[in-house]
């Protein structure tokens, strides 16, 4: 990815990012969001990952996000009706914050020094190269997120019940 | 240079086909009720007069169109502009540019040159799909919203309830045959299926995944918004549910949505479950029969044949959704939601497993 491609895509993408918490509607918050997805997705089309992409699309913006939406929807929300936020929040994000950019920084740090003059392999991003990857070097991540996401199903279903 | 016209020739044949074909189901809908219902249908507008055939196509393809694009743009007062203009397209869009990844046949040779029939050739095909169809579920979202009714509301609410339910078995049923081809792309899906069983059944999806191919005709109808699953527009209930506030080109746009999908339907049901552009003991030299004869073909005319036969597939499968249609009466909301997640789905993750267990077992 050259840089002129990542800047026109880099430079939106924050922007948009930065209306999710901007704006004072909850409904153009959500669909700032799903465009803030959208544009990763084309991020990992352009590093050359196209199953991550589809990925994306379909999880996080063509599901999760009109899952939202229709929260938003049958709570019928107005901005005006939005809590106010708690005190302390705001410090709280910016260390949290801060502890987001040191982690971001050492990670920079050390995939530079790694970074050789390595190319991609042939199948790079593929859904077989990314289907084995998953089954074998990342089995016990891959299980354990499973595992998680029961546990979340199990979670709603008894909270729907009580 | 000559490589990229070509890709921009195909992709643009795909998406005009599917528009055009989406205006004629259109009158094939009016037609087909019609017929169904024992009644003349769309026969009016006969433009060049009294003639001994009926010209009801007119009414449909010309007389239609000019009527909804004069028609007054209405904005209800109190509506959201920007997303109430924006609906329709972003429900319209993804799903134009779907077929794409869809293949109409096998290769066309002209001047030495192989050309692939299927505009774009992704290692990911059928996520493609899928994902474009997930992005459209926002203009039954947006255009439900946007319009400040509550009848538009509470169809945008059951759209977005209805077709996430409904990706979820869809998605599952096409693991099956994923499973069964080994294969994500489209096209080499549509090659493995010119196979033979024992010699003489064509390898066709409907025969290795037979409960795949129902889960997916239904979940798919249910993904078009189409009787029996049209929650969303219920015009009993709803007036015409998440478009109620629409009018003119705008509201053209959903209607022609939801025919673009049904296209999508019977476009996946062909190419995953019937085949494709796969005519029976026709390989890319000729005919050859099971009883041991051949017929060769110059291989124009085999590519002219599977384009036929993916063309007469689709049609058919897009009549069968007409049919259903105006067959079957319309779901209440609970019966909807229960079938996709206490029927369907269970039933789809079963077929998931035992594919899977037969693979491992026999393969």
């Amino acid at each position: 990815m050259d840089f002129v491609t990542f800047f026109a895509l880099a430079i939106p993408l924050v922007v948009i990012a930065i209306m999710v918490i901007a704006h004072p509607s909850p409904v153009y918050s959500a669909l700032f969001l799903v465009l803030t997805l959208f544009l990763l997705a084309v991020y990992f089309l352009f590093l050359d990952a196209h199953m991550v992409a589809a990925l994306q699309i379909i999880v996080y913006a063509g599901a999760i996000m009109v899952l939202f939406l229709f929260v938003i929807m049958l709570l019928n929300l107005q901005s005006d009706t939005q809590p106010t936020p708690r005190r302390g929040l705001g410090r709280a994000a910016i260390i949290g914050g801060v502890i987001l950019v040191a982690e971001l920084g050492l990670l920079l740090q050390r995939s530079s020094s790694e970074r050789a003059e390595s190319s991609l392999p042939e199948n790079f991003g593929t859904v077989e190269a990314l289907g084995s990857q998953l089954f074998t070097t990342y089995l016990l991540p891959f299980e354990i997120t499973g595992i998680l996401l029961l546990v979340a199903v199990v979670g709603a279903v008894v909270l729907a019940k009580r | 240079m000559i490589d990229f016209l070509i890709t921009f020739g195909l992709t643009l044949l795909m998406v005009l086909m599917v528009l055009n074909l989406g205006g004629l189901l259109l009158w094939v809908e009016r037609k087909g009720s019609a017929v169904l219902q024992d009644r003349i249908g769309a026969n009016r507008a006969a433009v060049f007069g009294k003639l001994p055939f009926n010209l009801g196509i007119v009414n449909t393809l010309v007389a239609d169109p000019i009527k909804l694009f004069t028609k007054e743009d209405f904005v209800p007062p109190g509506a959201d502009k920007l997303l109430h203009t924006l609906a329709p397209a972003i429900g319209l869009v993804p799903l134009l540019v779907t077929f794409i990844v869809i293949p109409f046949g096998d290769v066309l040779i002209i001047g030495g040159r192989e050309i692939t029939l299927q505009a774009a050739n992704l290692n990911i095909g059928i996520l493609y799909v899928l994902a474009m169809v997930s992005l459209s579920v926002y203009g039954v979202v947006l255009g439900g919203w946007a319009s400040n009714n509550r009848w538009a509301l509470l169809g945008g609410i059951r759209g977005s309830a209805q077709m996430i339910s409904y990706e979820i078995p869809l998605g599952l049923a096409l693991i099956g045959v994923v499973l069964t081809f080994g294969s994500l792309d489209l096209q080499e899906i549509a090659r493995a299926q010119g196979a033979l069983i024992g010699g003489w059944i064509p390898a066709w999806g409907i025969v290795y995944q037979p409960v795949a191919f129902l889960i997916f005709l239904a979940a798919g109808i249910a993904e078009s918004k189409r009787i029996p699953f049209d929650l969303p527009e219920a015009e009993s209930e709803l007036i015409s549910g998440y478009f109620t506030e629409y009018s003119g080109s705008k509201q053209a746009m959903f209607m022609l949505g939801d025919f673009v999908e049904a296209i999508i339907v019977a476009g996946l049901i062909t190419t995953l479950f019937f085949g494709g552009w796969q005519v029976p003991f026709l390989l890319r030299d000729g005919f050859h029969f099971p009883w041991g004869g051949t017929l060769a073909l110059p291989s124009l005319l085999v590519t002219l044949l599977q384009v036929g036969a993916f063309t007469l597939k689709v049609l058919f499968f897009c009549w069968l959704q007409i049919m259903i249609r105006w067959t079957l009466p319309r779901f209440r909301y609970d019966q909807l939601i229960s079938l996709g997640w206490k029927i369907l789905l269970p039933l789809a993750l079963a077929n998931v497993m035992l594919t899977a267990l037969i693979i491992l077992l026999f393969e």
